[in-house]
């Protein structure tokens, strides 16, 4: 089994590598799709390899080998996962499913109240201001989607350009944005090679949104010059050296270059491939573990059933 | 600007009073339809402007006083944007809001500012 359990990790490794960097080929539209599926198919890999290791350690363990029962002598000396290994691995494991339960709770109970908040809001409003001097511009999902937007924001940019904004906020409730975030999140959470998908995935959002918003107003530049603008001006005084810079540079400098390439399907079918190498590793994982059991009831058998199942 | 100018057809009468209800908002104080126009994107006839401006009144987002022998308008400042408030801050709180919801623009690092700045500079210049 140590094999086959080493592909599907060895295929998130590859994917944190590769993934974000071939997404960059593709149209925003696509590398958000394929990111996302991406990210919550090695957080399901992960999630899985993991467990399979955890499990080959749980066997050996003499009150759960008893409820099958199966031979732990056999166990130890034909399971090629150590004991230390399969400890590890159920630490990690348990880890990683704790903080995703915290997380998932935390992020859960704000998103209940913000929710109900936006439920007391009149149904026939798309567009919220809210009368306060700093920047700030979101999409709120919901029925109806709503665009929450500052006098602070309005103020520091030129009409033409807060109706790009506008049109940004509404590509992202119109395409369900807030899911495939969410969706990142959690893999991110669950799996933490999923980090650099999430980051990039988080990234090719916005840019399908910049991308739908510059067609809607149908002047790239306006919607840059709007990007630049409100990034300026929602500066604070001492701005915190580089820990949240990047993308609304990298967004404004695509928005000012040409428009997407149609696509390149180079890229997509090498995530392709290795998600499916991922998923067939922890399938044949999952059957020697199988087949090992099964060897280690049926020595158990023999040893004090005179080979018949025990009973 | 032209670009813009040529989507003028395009718009939606949501986004039309959309961006009727941002230039009411982005206003200090009171403004008359034809100072609303003035400050739309793209043009359009001041009728155009009324009609929407009717439609708002309807729906109680704007209101309107006489002044001399015209009529000015401003937002209703009601529970609505108080709740959005509300909800601003509370996401403020929560730890990982950038996530939750999809803002619009996030924090710039000293070089991003300049090589922003240097950005707009260049295109005002051209």
């Amino acid at each position: 089994m140590p094999l086959s359990v080493a592909v599907p990790l060895a295929v998130c490794v590859l994917l944190a590598v590769t993934a974000p960097r071939l997404s960059r080929a593709l149209v925003p539209r696509v590398a958000a799709w394929m990111l996302t599926c991406a990210a919550a198919v090695g957080a399901a890999l992960w999630t899985g390899a993991l467990a399979l290791l955890a499990f080959a350690g749980l066997g050996r363990v003499r009150a759960v080998a008893a409820l099958g029962p199966w031979s732990v002598s056999f166990l130890h000396t034909q399971d090629p996962v150590s004991t230390p290994l399969a400890c590890a691995a159920g630490t990690v494991l348990a880890g990683c499913l704790a903080w995703a339960a915290v997380t998932a709770y935390r992020r859960g109970r704000v998103l209940t109240a913000a929710y109900r908040k936006a439920a007391r809001l009149p149904d026939d409003r798309e567009l919220i201001v809210v009368d306060a001097p700093r920047i700030e511009a979101f999409a709120l999902p919901g029925r109806p989607g709503r665009v929450v937007v500052s006098t602070g924001m309005l103020r520091s940019l030129e009409p033409a350009e807060w109706e790009a904004v506008l049109a940004h906020e509404q590509a992202h409730l119109r395409h369900h944005h807030h899911a495939f975030l969410h969706v990142l999140h959690l893999a991110a959470v669950l799996c933490p090679l999923m980090l650099p998908l999430a980051r990039e995935g988080e990234y090719a959002v916005e840019r399908w949104a910049d991308e739908e918003a510059a067609e809607a107003v149908g002047d790239r530049t306006l919607l840059a010059r709007a990007l630049a603008r409100a990034a300026l001006a929602g500066q604070p005084a001492h701005p915190a050296p580089a820990a949240t810079g990047g993308p609304v540079p990298r967004r404004v400098r695509a928005l000012l270059s040409r428009p997407p390439a149609r696509r390149r399907t180079g890229s997509l079918l090498v995530v392709t491939l290795l998600l499916l190498l991922g998923l067939a590793g922890l399938g044949q994982a999952t059957a020697d573990t199988r087949a090992l059991y099964e060897q280690a009831l049926h020595t158990y058998a023999v040893r004090h059933c005179g080979g018949h199942p025990c009973r | 600007m032209n670009g813009v100018e040529q989507s003028n057809g395009r718009r939606s009468a949501g986004q039309l009073e959309n961006n009727v209800l941002a230039v009411l908002w982005a206003a200090d104080g009171e403004l008359t339809a034809v100072q609303i126009n003035e400050r739309l994107p793209g043009g359009l006839a001041v009728t155009t402007v009324l009609t929407i401006l009717s439609r708002l009144i309807a729906k109680r987002q704007v209101q309107r006083h006489r002044q001399g022998r015209s009529y000015v308008f401003a937002p209703v400042r009601d529970e609505a944007a108080y709740t959005a408030d509300q909800m601003f801050s509370l996401l403020d709180r929560g730890s990982d809001r950038q996530a939750v919801l999809a803002r619009f623009v996030s924090g710039l690092s000293e070089e991003d500012e300049r090589l922003m700045k240097d950005l707009l500079q260049d295109r005002e210049g051209r």
